[in-house]
């Protein structure tokens, strides 16, 4: 049975991870797991919502050498908590926070003990090992679990740190490896992928931070030896440019979840003094190409992996993948290897990593008590860069909008929540019961339009003034 | 509760309302509701986008670990007590 390294660095006194500017080698690294494997439940499932990300690498560790497996679902709303434990009876919460409410039967991160020096050996895992699970959020409300198992996980990685030559170490003097700061966290895929299985499996470091404002970025990337990179999303990378403060000396900034505009992509590389990749894959596919954005708009997929049209899909097929995966994007092949990326079906939703689908949106929207109609609306997005919110039609005489957020609240993530929440006697459906994005589009334009508001005096004013006043 | 200038209150619930395109107006904002979740219902992507205009207005930069962040955020008053004694300009 082919097995793969838990991690591959050549000795186990090489660091792993920084935490507070001090060096984790990896010999106490698996010493951590080895001691929280110890302490974890008997169930198979295993939450880990550890902020610290160290944290969290060791929980996963201490999962896979007890044979369990991270559940990572898009969103930790009470709802899908609910899903999760419906999924799974015995799931269970590993947590590194004092005021967790997550409820699940739950694990606090322990105060590990002083490590003695001991011989210890890296596992080697069974490639065919289910590792974790993802949940992209399906159209019915209930989330579709995709299992990912680690021969596909590394295998995965290893193309992308073949692309990023990270194991080459290319102009690394003997003893150095790479600090990867990440501003994403690791509990959804890019994260998990590029800030946890990436260091893993390339012989390098992970920084235990995840910095919020630009100043924390900054702070964060100041605490880890160079060379550093960044790993990072368009709205990040924006925020800290503009916060004009003094980044410390990058060799590479890696960017996923929204695509990245030109403009900011100069922006970045320019102020960074570092190439600036963008990553393109998803909760399905893991990540399948790259694309260099201030060198031009294709994307170069990762080497053994091919698109493919099957019946009304394009499919990732290859390299990682087991079988083949249809895309959710618009895409235009232009090589074998090539494509150029036309936006996203429809349906789906993507606010800042966080993705959903309107299906999905509207079905909780709709189960709601009170609420006769309703619908969601993507409006067109004004720049890739400023995150675009949705707004939605609601057709609920008997609740207000504070009743209706607080019920939203628990069933969505809060990015999706609407803005505006509009109250309305009825959604133009057509004679089919459809509803057609231009009408719900013209409906919102009337309402939100200011021209509209001081002249019109209809029946969501009194809403939209409700909603205010819940202030 | 200490009082805080209602001028510089009133100037950052303007800027909050600017930046985040807020579906209401400077003056409709309770000063002492939550900002986050039940009140204004603002989430961490907007603390990011107030926490850029109001570092380049007041100099003075934010950091999640270092001050109470959860409490600079908890209400329009403590967020206007946070500027008045950190502003720099």
């Amino acid at each position: 049975m082919p097995t793969l390294p838990l991690l591959t660095h050549i000795s186990l006194d090489k660091i792993v991870a920084w935490q507070k500017g001090a060096p984790i080698s990896v010999e106490k690294f698996l010493a951590d797991a080895a001691h929280l494997a110890v302490l974890l439940p008997s169930g198979k499932h295993i939450l880990n919502i550890c902020r610290d990300r160290y944290h969290f690498a060791v929980g996963l560790a201490a999962a896979i050498i007890s044979n369990k497996v991270s559940l990572l679902p898009p969103t930790h709303t009470p709802e899908m908590v609910q899903q999760l434990q419906a999924f799974s009876a015995e799931v269970f919460c590993l947590h590194d926070n004092d005021d967790c409410t997550i409820a699940l039967p739950k694990l606090r991160y322990p105060a590990m003990p002083e490590h003695a020096a001991s011989n210890m050996a890296i596992p080697q895992i069974d490639a065919q090992q289910l590792v974790a699970i993802v949940f992209p959020s399906g159209s019915t409300g209930t989330p579709i679990p995709h299992a990912k198992k680690w021969g596909s996980l590394v295998r995965n990685v290893q193309a992308q740190d073949a692309r990023l030559g990270l194991s080459e170490n290319i102009g690394l003097s003997e003893n150095k490896s790479y600090s990867i700061v990440g501003t994403v966290p690791p509990q959804h895929m890019y994260g998990f992928e590029s800030t946890i299985l990436l260091p893993l499996q390339s012989g390098n470091a992970l920084s235990s931070t995840q910095p919020f404002y630009p100043a924390d970025i900054c702070s964060a990337l100041q605490e880890t030896p160079a060379p550093r990179i960044l790993v990072s999303t368009p709205l990040h990378l924006r925020l800290l440019l503009d916060a004009e403060l003094e980044v410390p000396e990058l060799v590479l900034a890696l960017s996923a979840t929204a695509p990245l505009s030109n403009s900011l992509a100069h922006k970045a590389e320019a102020s960074l003094k570092a190439p600036l990749l963008e990553i393109y894959g998803s909760t399905e596919t893991g990540q399948i190409a790259t694309r260099r954005t201030t060198q031009g708009e294709a994307w170069q997929l990762f080497p053994d992996v091919r698109l493919t049209q099957m019946i009304e899909h394009i499919c990732a097929v290859g390299g990682h993948l087991e079988s083949p995966v249809p895309l959710s994007d618009i895409i235009e092949s232009t090589s074998a290897e090539h494509f150029l990326l036309h936006g996203r079906t429809q349906d789906l939703i993507n606010i800042a990593g966080k993705r959903s689908s309107l299906a999905n949106l509207n079905h909780h929207l709709n189960a709601i008590d009170g609420v006769i109609d309703g619908a969601f609306f993507m409006p067109d997005e004004a720049s890739h860069d400023h995150v675009t919110r949705l707004s939605a039609c609601v057709v609920a005489p008997s609740l207000t909008a504070s009743n209706l957020l607080a019920a939203l609240r628990t069933r969505i993530d809060p990015v999706f929540l609407p803005r505006p929440l509009l109250f309305v006697e009825a959604l133009p459906r057509n004679s089919t019961g459809k509803l057609p994005r231009e009408a719900l589009k013209k409906l919102i334009a009337n309402h939100v339009n200011p021209q509209h508001k001081t002249t019109e005096q209809s029946t969501t004013q009194p809403a939209q003034k409700m909603q205010n006043k819940r202030l | 509760m200490v009082e805080n200038d209602p001028t510089l209150q009133l100037d950052i619930a303007e800027l909050m309302v600017q930046a985040l395109n807020l579906d209401t107006t400077a003056t409709d904002i309770d000063p002492d509701a939550p900002l986050y979740g039940d009140g204004l219902g603002l989430d961490s992507i907007d603390i990011l986008e107030v926490a850029l205009v109001i570092s380049k207005r007041y100099g003075l930069q934010l950091k999640a670990d270092s001050e109470d962040n959860h409490r600079i955020f908890s209400s329009l008053h403590n967020l206007t007590d946070y500027v008045a004694t950190h502003k720099t300009k």
